[in-house]
């Protein structure tokens, strides 16, 4: 009987087996992820946030639109115009652009009951600025006075204060600011989600509300399952006035888009909100009419490390950085890399702020493609420094290889040289950004900016101020910098604007980073919805989605 | 028998321990997360700083690594990019996979071994023909190929299933992935059991067993088959590995969230714990699996003992 005897010890090893393998298999949760939904509930496509899903630690967009559904905050940008609003703000009022005091809306709750009141707000920007929670939007809070207190800037360093003495409370629906310098269009900031208000909820069970955020938006979340999907339903104490058409969403997680895009094709699924590539040359005959493609808050630009001052960082390089501008053909790249899913750039904001400092001719004849002229311009300028240039990025996402070898070919075409530009591909998107914060970039590079708020000071600001916290070029003009402040300090909106794009105009005239193309939202659905729209932000607007 | 399943048990803890640290330090050499979490934001020095003590990172690669392993032996196997337990994420991936690996090694059990059995018993034939371009056709279009077409013809065209798999799948909606998952192992096993069934049918034995008039079903099932099976099931067994840990492109695209897919998230954020954990328990199941194929040897083949 060896067989018998033989296959005892199998069957236990396999025991072993099943155990080692098993472990941890709990019964399912109440909450079945149904396939597909209906009952005036809209599917939309998600995958998972890369950070639990707090207003000041989300910096992305999968958990941006989870904020944007379940939080309102005191200003709302337009999902047309993106201009910003009042929201739950009363009035902010400001007579120096320094000092603003802030009343709130009477009767608005969070969905779990609790009162939103200026103090919601207030323990929510003091919890986000302070440098113990590491919350990656803290820098958000940086123009409140007092942030330097509890935010240090050092490495290592502890907070001297754990509130920001710019905030106070004066009553239950009111409270003041105090800004560390003047900033007259700061008001407008706060549609960002990183200033929503958090209730009590939040601090007593930080656990509990990071398993099932609690918000005063127009949807609350019914159940969350991280790795599969997100449920929720329309927030009837929702107090604003963009109520929902629908009954809820329902956020489904893809492990490919691909896999999405044929789930909207099959009726599986409502919305897909970012289109694969493969799938662009069949879009309009697949979703017959039913797939949108804007330009969104997103530009991408070549930026130069202007600190390296023997060879970028000259005053002739200028001239050559201008050429290298006019010998990049965008039009053809955009169209036959990209499949017209970009937007050649004309300026170095975003044509989502349409009226907000958009234009499409600042950047004028330096960013369209003239190859004699911009052979000229090199050559003036001393050539590219060394000979040679090479242009960097991480390779692992977005096509960036394609077309930065199209942009180094059209260089490389108009100079008649075969090799002027090469390519240096970094494998991983970690790697390029440790590369560009440690300064070690010898050549230009690819830099690509999402807005944090539909505001041109947004395009400008961070990236090209003397010292700013992403002018990863080093950067440095100071008639610009002083423009900045006179911009910020104006009080008349239309006056601020003109003033920021002056500075814009200097940018051009240096062009410390060549503009490529905006990179545009894109979207489709499947046929039993309607009134399919994507925000400045290039997130469907969720709320005016209406199910047939 | 029993001294011998219990040595290879205890061999399991060196290889074990050897192979956390390995992917540990891969892991680590992939670089730093923190950076990449700001997106193209430059980051502010303090809130990293802070965040790499949080996460144990300033210290030095054996200090982690100790500090990880000694978490381990609580139980605590960290926390994954989006704040979930690793243990619940394994709750949640391996059983998933797991259903997916069975149904998948069924196919390839029932539908292989028969295949290749009536092709080997009909060697030459048309049968024979077919099955061989068939299986040949299958090993030659990479995976990722047939389950997009799989995919879009059977659920987009012609809606006969759903194009993805919901959230807590059912045994039948696992049939088509499993199929474009098993696909390839399976043209694998129908020609190894073909080529040892020709072979074993002109043995000595086999002769015997028909010259004795023994019926023809017993010739087959019992002195055959059985003796036939030994490559097969080494096959298979290493397989049962192979299949959990290397999902990943069926589980993408029949939106899975099984072990390949939770892998490759740790891998693209960077996140240790995830990869160190998922791998850690497929490395057990490769260690189980190897052992159950050695013992079913003795149970196949009366000729092999262990001691």
């Amino acid at each position: 009987m060896r067989g018998a005897s033989s296959a005892k010890w199998v069957a236990m090893a396999a025991v072993v087996a099943l155990a080692a393998t098993a472990c941890g298999g709990d019964d399912d949760k109440d909450d079945k992820g149904g396939s597909s939904s209906g009952g005036g509930i809209v599917s939309a496509s998600w995958t998972d946030p890369q950070k639990p899903i707090e207003p000041a630690n989300v910096n992305e967009v999968q958990g941006g639109k989870v904020l944007d559904m379940i939080f309102t905050g005191l200003m709302e940008y337009d999902p047309k115009t993106a201009e910003a609003k009042p929201a739950m703000a009363e009035s902010i009022e400001t007579k120096d652009q320094q000092n603003f005091t802030i009343k709130v809306k009477k009767g608005w709750t969070f969905s779990n009951g609790e009162k939103v009141t200026a103090k919601s707000y207030v323990d929510a920007w003091n919890y986000g600025a302070l440098i113990d929670n590491a919350q990656l939007s803290a820098s958000f809070f940086q123009d409140i006075e007092g942030y330097a207190d509890v935010h240090p800037e050092a490495e290592g360093a502890k907070a001297k204060a754990k509130t920001m003495s710019g905030l106070k409370l004066k009553d239950d629906y009111t409270f003041t600011v105090k800004l560390s310098k003047k900033f007259s269009t700061w008001p407008q900031h706060l549609g960002y989600k990183a200033f929503s208000p958090l209730p009590e909820a939040f601090f007593k069970e930080h656990d509990a509300w990071l398993k099932k955020p609690i918000g005063n938006g127009p949807y609350k979340v019914d159940s969350y399952k991280k790795g599969t999907g997100m449920k929720l339903s329309v927030n009837k104490t929702y107090a604003g006035e963009d109520k929902p058409v629908n009954k809820g969403v329902e956020l489904k997680v893809y492990t490919d888009f691909n896999t999405a895009y044929n789930d909207v094709m099959a009726g599986n699924l409502d919305v897909i909100d970012d289109v694969p590539a493969g799938q662009l040359a069949n879009v309009d005959s697949d979703m017959q009419g039913r797939y949108i493609n804007q330009p969104a808050g997103i530009v991408q630009t070549i930026t130069f490390p202007l600190y390296k001052k023997d060879s970028w960082g000259t005053k002739d390089a200028i001239k050559v950085r201008h050429g290298l501008s006019m010998a990049i053909n965008r039009e053809q790249i955009t169209d036959k890399i990209f499949s017209k899913t970009r937007t050649p750039a004309k300026d170095y904001t975003s044509p989502v702020l349409k009226t907000g400092g958009y234009s499409e001719d600042i950047c004028g004849e330096y960013c369209t493609y003239n190859p004699s002229k911009a052979k000229k311009l090199i050559e003036e300028g001393g050539g590219i420094p060394g000979g040679k240039m090479v242009l960097s990025s991480n390779v692992d996402t977005g096509s960036h290889k394609l077309w930065m070898d199209a942009v180094c070919n059209s260089i490389n075409n108009v100079l008649g040289k075969k090799d002027a530009c090469t390519v240096n591909p970094v494998g991983t998107f970690g790697d390029f950004r440790d590369q560009i914060t440690k300064r070690e970039m010898n050549g230009p590079f690819r830099a690509g900016w999402q807005m944090d708020y539909p505001l041109i000071d947004n395009f400008l600001t961070p990236l090209y101020k003397t010292k700013a916290s992403s002018n990863d070029g080093e950067y440095s003009n100071k008639d610009f910098d002083k423009l900045l402040d006179q911009a910020n300090a104006e009080p008349d909106t239309a006056k601020a604007i003109k003033l920021y794009q002056d500075a814009e105009k200097l940018l051009v005239k240096d062009m410390p980073s060549i503009p490529l193309w905006y990179q545009n939202g894109s979207a489709a659905y499947s046929d039993r919805v309607e009134n399919v729209a994507l925000n400045p932000f290039s997130v469907p607007v969720y709320q005016a989605i209406s199910v047939k | 028998m029993g001294r011998y399943v219990i040595r290879r048990l205890l061999q399991m803890i060196p290889v074990f321990l050897g192979t956390t640290f390995i992917i540990f330090a891969m892991v680590y050499a992939l670089g730093d997360p923190v950076a990449q979490m700001f997106g193209d934001r430059t980051p502010d020095p303090a809130t990293v700083a802070r965040m790499r003590h949080d996460l144990n990172l300033d210290k030095p690669l054996v200090t982690q690594y100790v500090l990880y392993m000694g978490n381990i032996f609580t139980g605590d196997f960290g926390e994954a990019f989006n704040g979930q337990k690793v243990t619940e994420l394994m709750g949640e991936a391996f059983p998933t996979t797991l259903q997916l690996t069975l149904v998948a090694i069924s196919l390839e059990i029932v539908l292989g071994i028969g295949l290749g059995l009536l092709s080997g018993l009909r060697r030459g034939k048309i049968l024979d023909n077919v099955v061989l371009i068939g299986t040949l056709v299958v090993i030659s279009i990479p995976v990722f190929v047939i389950g997009y077409l799989a995919q879009y013809f059977l659920a987009v065209k012609w809606n006969w299933v759903e194009p993805s798999v919901s959230a807590d799948p059912t045994i039948d909606e696992m049939i088509l992935p499993a199929f474009v998952l098993a696909g390839l192992s399976l043209a694998y096993v129908t020609r190894l059991t073909r080529t040892s069934i020709v072979e074993n049918m002109r043995a000595d034995y086999l002769r015997t067993a028909v010259a004795k008039g023994l019926p023809r079903r017993r010739v087959i099932g019992v002195h055959l088959l059985r003796n036939s099976l030994i490559p097969v099931v080494t096959f298979i067994g290493t397989d049962v590995g192979a299949l959990m840990g290397g999902a990943i492109v069926t589980e993408g695209i029949f939106n899975i969230h099984g072990v390949g897919y939770q892998l490759l998230q740790g891998v693209v954020r960077r996140n240790s714990p995830t990869v160190v954990g998922f791998v850690t328990v497929l490395v057990l199941v490769f260690l189980l699996a190897n052992l159950i194929v050695d013992l079913l040897y003795a149970v196949l083949d009366p000729r092999i003992r262990y001691a």
